[in-house]
């Protein structure tokens, strides 16, 4: 062999080795499309100035989110390190053998109580309350409402709304004023509408915002423990508040009937609801006068009590886990433990990211931070979440079949609609030998 | 060695025999075929009688007929079917009754009749999801420019559950009606004008020369037409996806979809897929059935 192949040969050998070398401390990590990812991205680029690791975030659409990371899955694929996945995964993807289990990683740091209660329960842990974890809560975030201030203030409006109602307008305490409020402000002939609800039906829109009235009339989905159903979900609380959500519906705008977050924020950045539904997540565009003109006249409230006084919210936001498949167990752990520090939670925080570390979240400076932290505050103490059981996607096709055609639809009654999806989820339940 | 060395130039100048030439075109396909299709195939058609789910590494078991029967009971799965059958029905109806009128019209003298008919195709040239979009925008009731045009007011098109199949169809009549145009003026422009100066000479009416010549000569293409387009009207997803989310336009691809890879009920979403395997090619007999008597004619 002469001396110039050896000597490209030996060049060809360095190169794979520094490429081997260099792709063991590149980490991926797996998110939907959207600013908080982009917070992210910025974050993880302090890692590798502190590390020399580098993290990159990749990024799908929401709508294709859940379908690309499941196909990564099940294909065993090693494309991503680590993934920022939803709540409802949980069962799935710790079933399937997807995640890594982080018990002993909680353990260790003491995840348990460093991060915010509600957000260890439902995005961390599973099954409920067994003490197994398997992912970091990362990305806190619930439904809040956001409101026009000017319309609420405008004296008016204010005198109008006392003659007619007896009460002071203000952002709502109890489902009781919302409703109000919404009728009040519900003037097509205006071009304004009372309010702006989740309809869409094709994932979780729709029953994330039905879940915000079910919760705080003081109704569950079901026990997550015996996954009895029956008289649970269709207890008269929840007849009641699937009657209410309806109500809302009556008084938004037209058209609305395959509505998310996008409308949702477009409610307002338009100028044509009073009121509007939507995760803290999307927030920071309304105050964004780039993307709404009513940015100084947009204000923030928590979601509002029920009859009983129950105040909850449907929880949304996301854990991280690291995947299975992955190459790069060893560094993704380690990353973890740089994320779940206090100082990088306060960091991630002051980016954008809605931190679920309890410390931070319940400091002065984050909750005046914004126009909107304190409700977002308020609200993760008291955040509730669907079935993270592996066959959630059925239940949600189930709900999404049931509850639409009552809400949308104006077919069946509220108590019809809850007996039928109690039996459906009943049915599902018995299917995968959960219950007898 | 001065013999070798001609034969194989001999060898290089011949190049690869016919049989050599035909495999290698054969073969590559034929795995091709075998790996993407009859595989999947066979593979599919096992787990339509499991309870596999891709999602999870739990193996798969064999549940016989339970699959197609819960499918074939199931009150939902109806729905979607009847769903379907109704946007087939509705849909491919409009598309040959204004693509074949269009084609009526264009099969005489015109000013512009290229430009005009180059411009009528500009629909089924577009993507779906542009025309899903695009149309959302035309039918909202707020800023929307059909109400406006038709003095409708808010008329909600794409909430009313009632309205919002029409709507979809309304849609895909829009962008495949220039398909039916296109076959059937091929197929007038292929009408002998004799046979119409025949007529006239005959004094036969409007109708009885269409009835008698026009359609019965068009019908074998305008039948080709109407089997491609009952094909892809039976399985559209993106249209209705993009444009609605009414269970009243929730057609069997969507719900295939949802079954499949939202769900990830693999076994079951296999199950689903060759009962409209078998359906599409029960109808698409049906109407080449029809075609063939049709030609026979």
């Amino acid at each position: 062999m002469s001396t110039k192949l050896k000597g490209l040969l030996g060049g060809v050998v360095m190169s794979a080795m520094a490429v081997t070398a260099a792709s063991a401390e590149d980490l991926v990590i797996f998110w939907a499309e959207w600013d908080p990812a982009n917070f992210l991205q910025e974050l993880v680029n302090e890692y590798e100035e502190e590390t020399g690791v580098s993290v990159t975030v990749e990024t799908t659409p929401w709508s294709d989110f859940q379908t690309k990371a499941f196909t990564e899955f099940n294909a065993r694929g090693s494309a991503y390190d680590m993934i920022v996945g939803d709540s409802q995964w949980l069962g799935a993807a710790s079933e399937g053998g997807h995640y890594v289990e982080m018990t002993d990683f909680f353990a260790k740091h003491n995840v348990g109580d460093v991060m915010a209660p509600a957000t260890v329960k439902y995005y961390a842990e599973y099954p409920g309350n067994s003490g197994k974890f398997w992912s970091i809560p990362a990305e806190g975030d619930a439904v809040g409402w956001s409101y026009r201030t000017d319309w609420f203030e405008d004296p008016a409006e204010m005198k109008a709304f006392k003659a007619k109602y007896g009460y002071d307008l203000a952002p709502p305490a109890t489902w009781a004023q919302l409703l109000d409020i919404a009728e009040f402000f519900h003037r097509p002939d205006e071009d304004r509408y009372g309010v702006a609800i989740y309809t869409d039906n094709s994932y979780d829109a729709m029953v994330m915002g039905v879940e915000n009235a079910i919760f705080s009339y003081g109704a569950e989905l079901g026990n997550f423990e015996t996954y009895e159903v029956e008289g649970i979900l269709n207890s008269p609380e929840a007849v009641q508040a699937l009657e209410d959500y309806k109500k809302l519906y009556s008084y938004t705008p037209p058209g609305w009937a395959k509505t998310f977050f996008v409308e949702n924020n477009q409610a307002i950045t338009e100028g044509l609801a009073a009121m509007s539904m939507n995760y803290f997540a999307f927030f920071p565009a309304l105050l964004n006068e780039a993307t709404n003109p009513h940015a100084a006249n947009t204000g923030f409230f928590a979601n509002p009590a029920g009859p009983t006084g129950a105040q909850h919210a449907a929880l949304g936001g996301q854990g991280i886990s690291v995947v299975s498949y992955s190459d790069n167990q060893e560094e993704s752990f380690a990353f973890l433990e740089w994320f779940i520090r206090e100082d990088v939670q306060k960091r991630w925080a002051e980016l954008g990211g809605y931190t679920a570390h309890a410390a931070t979240l319940e400091s002065e400076e984050f909750r005046q931070a914004t126009p909107y932290n304190e409700a977002f505050y308020q609200t993760m103490f008291k955040v509730k979440d669907f079935w993270a059981v592996p066959e959630f996607a059925e239940l949600l096709t189930a709900a999404n079949q049931r509850l639409y055609p009552f809400i949308v639809g104006d077919e069946g009654t509220a108590q019809e609609t809850l007996d039928a999806l109690a039996a459906d989820w009943a049915a599902t339940f018995k299917k995968y030998g959960r219950t007898e | 060695m001065t013999h070798s060395e001609p034969r194989a130039g001999q060898s290089a100048a011949r190049g690869l025999n016919d049989k050599s030439i035909r495999n290698l075109f054969i073969f590559p396909t034929i795995a091709f075929l075998i790996i993407f299709n009859i595989f999947p195939l066979l593979f599919s058609l096992y787990t339509s009688f499991t309870d596999f789910r891709a999602s999870t590494n739990a193996p798969a078991n064999w549940v016989g007929l339970e699959n197609y029967s819960y499918l074939l009971t199931n009150e939902f799965i109806w729905r979607n079917f009847t769903i379907t059958a109704k946007y087939v029905l509705i849909s491919v109806t409009g598309q040959v009754v204004v693509g074949f009128g269009l084609a009526m019209l264009l099969n005489r003298y015109m000013p512009f009749k290229g430009l005009i008919t180059t411009l009528l195709l500009l629909p089924m040239m577009l993507s779906m999801a542009v025309v899903g979009l695009f149309w959302k925008l035309l039918y909202d009731p707020n800023f929307g420019i059909i109400n406006h045009s038709l003095g409708l007011g808010k008329f909600e098109w794409l909430a009313n559950p009632d309205m919002a199949l029409w709507a979809v169809a309304i849609t895909d009549i829009w962008m495949w009606s220039p398909f039916v145009m296109l076959l059937s003026l091929a197929g007038l422009s292929a009408v002998p004008k004799h046979l119409y100066e025949a007529a006239e000479i005959d004094r036969a009416g409007t109708f009885y020369t269409f009835f008698r010549i026009t359609l019965p000569l068009v019908a074998p293409i305008l039948m080709i037409a109407i089997i491609f387009r009952t094909m892809e009207a039976f399985k559209t997803f993106d249209l209705a996806y993009i444009l609605s989310s009414q269970p009243t336009t929730e057609l069997i691809a969507i719900r295939l979809y949802k079954m499949a890879f939202l769900e990830w009920q693999t076994g079951l979403s296999s199950a689903f897929a060759y009962i409209v395997l078998v359906m599409v090619v029960g109808i698409t007999m049906i109407y080449v059935k029809y075609l063939n008597k049709v030609k026979e004619r």
